[in-house]
């Protein structure tokens, strides 16, 4: 399979600290890949890496055939980056951006005008094309910073949280123009902290403390989890924690909202167990299997890690 | 390294852009220069003139009394106490009624009349050392006439040292400060203009996260670099033609050389100027690091350059640093061709040593910039 | 059950700018409330009118009985408020920061004491106090800004986006601790703009450019507000199995989700139909399946109903 972005073995280390440790990526030509995990997992600085702000320690990356230590100038032709900050100039005029960027390019005046005119258009700024980037609303920054990148027709897109803030209305948006720039052969690269936005992507990799804690389709991942959920809906959650918590076969139990859930290889047993109580309070209740989410996911495979290393807590 | 007129094009736009939507910074070019010009030109003038003063006169004689309205007359002096004793004297310039007391010996008058030197003695409260010294010289300027000799006696902190007193006065009519002050004036207010917009220029893009997003482009850094000067060359010369401007028609300061010298000399400073002005955006963190930063740089310039203290009363390392301050070459140029009109003859080793530091700055901005964010 | 908090008729006006609209809703005591909104949608405004920060343009509010507007000094022993940008002295240590909040709150040494030890336990903190805030990380720093905010027990609890930034391990932490507050008869108001976090919450307001658009418990939100179902697509031809089911009356949208197609359709909507019409038309579908909408699903449906309400859309 071809692979348009990948890591071998990359180190980036602040202080003593690794920020990414020991990464391995493969990204498949024309697909859209999320990175995703917690703010200091180290998206961000895999990103940079990536896209040669910053340089490694060790180990080396690929784009498009072209290394990302030695060839980065090469690359910086081919790819758009999007930084999580907005990183327009906001006391400048949405043209104006445009305008700046396909300047820097070196994209042909003639091009550069239907190129600016078709991604007004594509990301619906058209009617906002003489206000200041800084009188725009979130998720329309957001737009214009992705239209800036893709003024040169890059072959690589990154995108370090982009939807970060921005209302759902515009997130769908902006993944609306994603896919469509899969369609036309753009390759992908996005990190969110968002776990129900990783499930648009078509493959992704939970990030923890610097690497991969898990690369697959997100269907997939869930499918593979091997753990089932139980969702108790009562009178009283905080009894029917209590009750959970009681149980040694529960391995998390935690509360959501009116919901509680528990988390256990077989869950027949706490079944019966919390039945048993929530009947003999006399409370009014339910009990579901639920499919696990993301969150779900990442969460237990993180906690099973670190109590490898530490010992259960509590 | 290839440059691309394209990109340092967009960047000078970008710039101008910004500038133009950004009020503060338009002040700064604009009314900085008119502002510092006109304070500085009038507050560091050290024309003096009605000092209250308190007179003891011992002598009571028909030449002291002439001495006392000379005094009185040139309008430098109000003789607002008249003292019985030493005693009042000291009171009333230590409690600062009085910024000078005369003294008149007993024997003033006799001594005039029977041909000799005659002695009077001149207190001045000294805390304000430019105020003294014009004091001083005003006093010399008025008994020069006669044939008195002053001696000299000051309070307070500032003790005069080998006084000329008639050179002083000689070389300092009404208002001759300004002439003087006002080329130095210009000097500084290049310096400080540029140095601030520049050492903000590219903290701020990095502050503001646009960097980040310039820096993935191919552009270079020569492009950006020489992108980002060329905006404030052309504020600088706007800022040059402004102070030149109040000069000659505010002021009435006579320009005695030629301007298209002065502009020339003027562009070569600029290079440099904006050259440290690009080394402290490169290496501040932050906006406020390189406020601070700039500050540090624009005091030294201020105060060793020999624009506001003589360069040759300095001592030996002060004069050392000053001798590695661009500043210093550019203001002895400027008063060079403003006031004595000197040609590129006189000038050419500031010349040469004007462009080595605008080479040596630019070069080491440009280096010191990386195309990273660590 | 008595309302801790009830606010009528909230307008703030920023010269001319409407930041927020009429806002009015009821927090029950020991209940947990969630504004939830994008940025730039009024949520901080609100908070900030709660706690008497700023003045509403019009409109009233009652908190545990008091009038906001009168009884400001009093209330603010019985308010408890976390930032979003956890209010912490960096360069203090933890029980430092403990200490200051205590000072400040006029809390007798004794009893401070016996308090500190009890935050220290719930944070997860013990054995940390002597460490520096700045090199704490960001869970428990959100949990120890957390516990400065309680140090005076408060009746009510203000989070302004508390869980930005923070991995979902540490959120699951921080809200145990919210919901043991809870559970004391702690009334907590949480602004979030995490679709998911707002799950958390026992019932939340929707708000949207200053107004809300929905009040009520999550659950309800999803079955009782999306006017039909959706229905999660696999199809070998994408893009072509959108074009095709928005040619469909009983089809109200289909947009791309993944690797799949999201398609919201009328309630009674036979999905074998849907099929057979895909697959005659040369795009095969894989796979087919009823899905739960998100309260994202239910946030975009709002929002358009708005706009078409407003004419903005069709």
């Amino acid at each position: 399979m071809e692979h348009d972005i990948q890591t071998f073995s990359l180190v980036k280390k602040f202080g003593d600290v690794p920020a990414v440790d020991n990464l391995n990526i493969n990204v498949r030509k024309n697909t859209i890949y999320g990175l995703v995990g917690p703010d200091g997992a180290g998206k961000t600085t895999t990103m940079r890496m990536l896209c040669s702000l910053l340089k490694p320690d060790s180990g080396t990356g690929k784009i498009g055939g072209h290394d990302i230590v030695k060839d980065s100038e090469e690359i910086k032709k081919h790819i758009g980056y999007m930084p999580q900050k907005f990183s327009l100039y906001g006391d400048l005029t949405v043209i104006e951006n445009l305008e700046f960027y396909s300047e820097i390019y070196q994209v042909p005046k003639r091009e550069s005008k239907e190129k600016i005119q078709f991604l007004l258009e594509f990301s619906n700024l058209k009617n906002h094309s003489y206000k200041l980037a800084d009188q725009l609303s979130g998720g329309m920054k957001q737009k214009l910073a992705l239209s800036c990148n893709l003024i040169h027709t890059p072959k690589y897109l990154f995108l370090d949280e982009p939807t970060i803030g921005v209302d759902p209305v515009a997130r769908r948006e902006l993944w609306k123009i994603l896919f469509d720039l899969r369609e036309q052969g753009v390759t992908i690269f996005v990190s969110t902290p968002y776990m129900d936005e990783a499930e648009r992507c078509d493959e992704i990799g939970l990030m923890y403390s610097g690497s991969i804690i898990k690369n697959d389709r997100p269907d997939n991942i869930i499918r593979d989890f091997g753990k089932h959920i139980l969702c108790v809906v009562s009178d009283d959650s905080y009894a029917a924690r209590e009750a959970a918590l009681g149980i040694a076969s529960a391995e998390d139990v935690y509360l959501l909202g009116e919901e509680l859930h528990v988390i256990s290889d077989n869950i027949e047993i706490i079944r019966r167990e919390l039945e048993q109580l929530l009947k003999s309070m006399n409370a009014d209740y339910t009990i579901n299997e639920i499919t696990p989410t993301l969150e779900d996911v990442f969460v237990n495979i993180v906690k099973s890690r670190t109590e490898m290393t530490y010992g259960k807590r509590n | 390294m290839n440059f691309n007129m394209k990109r340092i094009k967009a960047i000078i736009k970008k710039e101008f852009s910004q500038i133009k939507r950004d009020k503060r910074t338009i002040a700064i070019i604009i009314m900085m220069p008119i502002m510092e010009l006109l304070l500085f030109g009038y507050a560091a003038s050290t024309s003096v003139d009605h000092i209250p003063t308190a007179v003891l006169d011992k002598d009571m004689g028909r030449e002291s009394r002439e001495l006392v309205d000379k005094l009185t007359n040139s309008q430098y002096f109000d003789m607002d106490y008249y003292a019985d004793n030493m005693d009042d004297i000291e009171y009333y310039i230590d409690n600062g009624y009085a910024k000078a007391g005369i003294v008149i010996p007993p024997d003033f008058s006799a001594s005039l009349k029977s041909g000799k030197t005659a002695q009077i003695q001149l207190i001045v409260d000294g805390t304000d050392p430019t105020t003294a010294q014009t004091i001083l010289s005003s006093a010399g300027g008025v008994v020069q006439s006669m044939s008195v000799e002053i001696i000299q006696e000051t309070r307070g902190t500032f003790v005069p040292q080998s006084l000329d007193l008639r050179s002083r006065v000689w070389y300092n009519p009404d208002m001759s400060s300004i002439y003087f002050n006002i080329p130095g004036l210009m000097g500084v207010i290049l310096q400080t203009v540029t140095l601030m917009l520049t050492s903000f220029s590219i903290v701020r893009e990095r502050e503001r996260g646009t960097m980040e997003q310039l820096i993935v482009t191919p552009i270079t850094k020569m492009e950006l670099m020489i992108g980002k000067i060329i905006p404030y060359v052309i504020i600088g010369f706007v800022d040059i033609v402004l102070a030149l401007a109040l000069s000659v028609f505010w002021f009435r300061v006579p320009i005695a050389g030629s301007i298209t010298l002065l502009l020339l000399f003027s562009a070569v400073f600029l290079f440099g100027a904006l050259g440290v002005g690009l080394i402290i955006s490169t290496v501040s963190k932050s906006q406020l690091q390189a406020m601070q930063l700039s500050m540090f740089m624009i005091m030294p310039n201020i105060l060793l350059s020999g624009y506001m203290f003589p360069r040759e009363a300095m001592p030996e390392i002060i004069h050392g640093i000053s001798n590695v301050l661009p500043l210093t070459y550019f203001i002895k140029v400027l008063r060079g061709i403003i006031l004595k009109g000197n040609g590129f003859g006189e000038l050419y080793k500031e010349f040469a040593i004007l462009v080595a530091f605008g080479i040596v700055f630019l070069a080491l901005a440009t280096l010191k910039f990386k195309k990273k964010i660590d | 059950m008595e309302n801790a908090i009830e606010i009528r008729n909230f307008t703030k006006l920023f010269g001319e700018f409407v930041a927020v609209n009429n806002v009015s809703f009821d927090v029950k005591k020991g209940e947990v409330f969630g504004f939830l909104g994008p940025n730039g949608s009024g949520k901080t405004t609100v908070i900030r009118m709660i706690l008497g920060l700023l003045n509403p343009t019009s409109g009233s509010g009652h908190i545990l009985g008091c009038d906001i507007a009168q009884d400001r000094e009093k209330l603010r022993s019985r308010i408890g408020y976390m930032s979003q940008k956890f209010s912490l002295y960096e360069e203090l240590t933890v029980e430092e920061n403990l200490d200051f909040y205590g000072g400040i709150y006029c809390i007798p040494n004794n009893k401070l004491k016996e308090k500190k030890k009890e935050i220290l336990i719930m944070a997860d903190l013990k054995g940390r106090e002597k460490m520096i805030v700045s090199n704490l990380s960001g869970g428990w720093k959100q949990r120890l800004a957390l516990g400065c905010s309680i140090i005076h027990d408060p009746e009510i609890l203000l989070l302004d986006e508390p869980t930005g930034g923070v991995d979902p391990i540490a959120r699951r932490q921080f809200w145990d601790i919210i919901y043991n507050l809870s559970k004391q008869g702690v009334t907590i108001l949480v602004t979030t703009h995490y679709m998911d976090e707002a799950e958390h919450c026992n019932s939340i307001g929707f708000l949207y450019y200053g107004n809300i658009l929905s009040l009520d418990t999550p659950n309800n939100m999803k079955e009782k507000i999306i006017d039909g179902q959706i229905v999660e697509i696999k199809s070998d031809k994408t893009l072509k199995a959108i074009e095709l089911l928005k040619k469909k009356d009983y089809v109200k949208d289909a947009s791309v989700y993944g690797a799949g197609i999201h398609a919201m359709v009328e309630k009674n909507t036979e999905l074998d139909d849907l099929v057979l019409y895909l697959n005659g038309n040369d795009a095969v579908v894989h796979s087919i399946r009823k899905v739960k909408p998100t309260l994202e699903d239910v946030f975009v449906f709002l929002v358009e109903s708005e706009k078409r309400k407003n004419g903005v859309i069709k």
